[in-house]
């Protein structure tokens, strides 16, 4: 059983076409990017997998129950991109929140270590940085112990040096077992972390392999390359169904 | 269990380190009641039943606690709703009730707050006295009174934008303070707005709190309590109208 599982989704709104129809299974351990440019549909494919948005057609389950369902909900974290976060909580005060929520939490003193929050616990969120805003959001996600974490962008707006601490963290939860599905826009983020990675546009997978494949599919030295390479090709493609 | 407990502390503290809301819902009505119920002192107003800081205690107590419910619910959940938080915790295994019930309990504390701090002015330099019982069933019944306030606020905070939350729970509080005679004795206030006032929910609470006092009031205190609770079913049905609408285009 897959650990969180799209098959043939769709989604409409009203007239846009999110997602045309994919089909995506993370397995345990496995840790997927979803690269796409904007409005690809990355952030719904989330949101489907988190429950906050219903497929219009298809199926998609986590740990093979309805993703909305509370059995799910314990085994999942998630990091979402959110405007504005309660500024008046202590990060110490967000973390054993959200821990309390679930049945079988981390330490607190693990997660504050984890995610990178150490000596700042007993600040007010209004009073950090946005890195460190990002390390408390990635702590919420982390805090139940999941064993699946959906990470929409988590590494926007972080310097380089954050960004490649939270790859560390990310990694780190990897290796322990865990499964992870993120978006981003850095393509050496992918690089870096995926096993695999899966291109989308205009709300369809138009790649998917491990970076490498990727990468060779297009005789690209660089993900980017690749990137721009396959995006662009999928356009023809649509131009031409078009025509 | 512990969640909702959790979530209640949370709430409270996120809430009591909100200067403007802790400014708005504790201060104001302790201010107005030293302007009108204190300065005007003990003298018996002409045609009033009772001297002013007995009648504004009952009267800015229900103010205060209006104020406590509908920014705690219409500002809150407008503010958590329309800027993300409320799906960052609808994504996580946050019991869904421990999110209202914690705004409610903390709606309903700052409110004996107010209450608690009202009092004790109106004892002290209002020259209020009460047999404890009178004491203790007015209070329960002002703090109390806020639940249909915690509807409205769930109302306006399921439809009301992030910006837009705070002026449009002033424009709907504040005129209805005024016009249920919570600010000056109803029997000051023009024939028309008289006329008009069962039709708030706050001329009704206000009556309840009056007749603890034993102060005349207009109409039977079981029909009051019987049109508060008309208010708070037809609230209710609103904010979930505006729940469905945000699930609704959630799930498209
Ligand atoms: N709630 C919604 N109502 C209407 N349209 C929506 C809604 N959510 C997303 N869309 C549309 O669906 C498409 C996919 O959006 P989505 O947010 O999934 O893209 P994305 O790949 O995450 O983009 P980005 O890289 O900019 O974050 C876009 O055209 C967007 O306008
Ligand atoms: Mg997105």
């Amino acid at each position: 059983m897959p650990v969180a599982e799209l098959s043939g989704v769709t989604k409409r709104y009203g007239e846009v076409a999110a997602l045309g129809g994919i089909s995506l299974a993370l397995e345990r351990g496995e840790l997927v990017a979803l690269l796409g440019p904007n409005g690809a549909g990355k952030t719904t494919a989330v949101r489907i997998l988190l429950g906050l948005a219903r497929p219009t057609t298809g199926h998609a389950a986590v740990f093979g129950q309805d993703p909305a369902s509370r059995k799910a909900r314990l085994r999942r974290g998630a990091l979402l991109q959110v405007a504005k976060v309660p500024e008046t909580l202590r990060v110490r005060e967000h973390i054993e929140l959200f821990s309390s929520y679930y049945e079988k939490p981390l330490p607190l003193a693990e997660t504050i270590a984890a995610a990178g929050l150490g000596g700042i616990e007993n600040r007010l969120f209004g009073d950090l940085s946005g890195g460190q805003k990002q390390r408390v959001l990635f702590a919420l996600a982390i805090c139940g112990n999941p064993g699946l974490l959906l990470l929409d962008e988590p590494t926007v707006g972080l310097d380089v040096e954050s960004r490649r601490a939270l790859w560390a963290r990310i990694r780190g939860f990897v290796a322990r077992g865990g499964s992870v599905l993120l978006t981003t826009h850095h393509l050496e983020e992918a690089d870096a972390l995926a096993h695999r990675v899966v291109v989308l546009n205009h709300g369809r997978i138009v790649a998917e392999g491990t970076p490498q494949e990727i990468k060779a599919r297009t005789a690209s030295s660089g993900l980017e390359d690749a990137f721009l390479a396959i995006v662009g090709q999928s356009e023809e493609m649509a131009q031409e169904v078009m025509q | 269990m512990n969640a909702y407990w959790m979530e209640a502390k949370c709430e409270f503290l996120k809430t009591a380190r909100m200067r403007s809301y802790s400014v708005s819902t504790i201060l104001f009505p302790l201010m107005f009641y030293c302007f009108f119920g204190l300065a005007m002192g003990r003298q018996q107003m002409p045609g009033m039943a009772m001297p002013m800081a007995h009648y504004l205690l009952a009267t800015y107590g229900a103010f205060g606690v209006m104020g406590a419910a509908l920014y705690a619910f219409g500002v809150g959940i407008a503010v958590e709703r329309g800027l993300g938080w409320l799906e960052v915790k609808r994504a996580s295994p946050m019991p869904p009730a421990a999110y209202f019930l914690a705004k409610a309990a903390v709606s309903l504390a700052f409110g004996a707050i107010v209450i608690a701090l009202l009092f004790t002015l109106g004892a002290l330099f209002g020259g209020v006295r009460m047999p404890a019982a009178q004491w203790l069933l007015m209070g329960g019944t002002l703090v109390a009174g806020g639940l249909p306030f915690c509807a409205l606020g769930l109302a306006i905070g399921s439809f009301a934008g992030p910006n837009s939350a705070p002026a449009t729970v002033n424009m709907i509080y504040l005129p209805m303070a005024f016009c249920a005679g919570l600010w000056l004795p109803f029997e000051f206030l023009p024939k028309a707005i008289q006329q008009a006032a069962p039709f708030l929910p706050a001329y009704h609470f206000s009556q309840i709190a009056l007749s603890i006092l034993h102060a005349p009031v207009h109409g039977a205190v079981v029909g009051h309590v019987g049109a508060l609770a008309a208010f708070t079913a037809v609230f209710a049905g609103i904010a979930w109208i505006g729940q469905t609408r945000e699930r609704e285009k959630m799930y498209g």
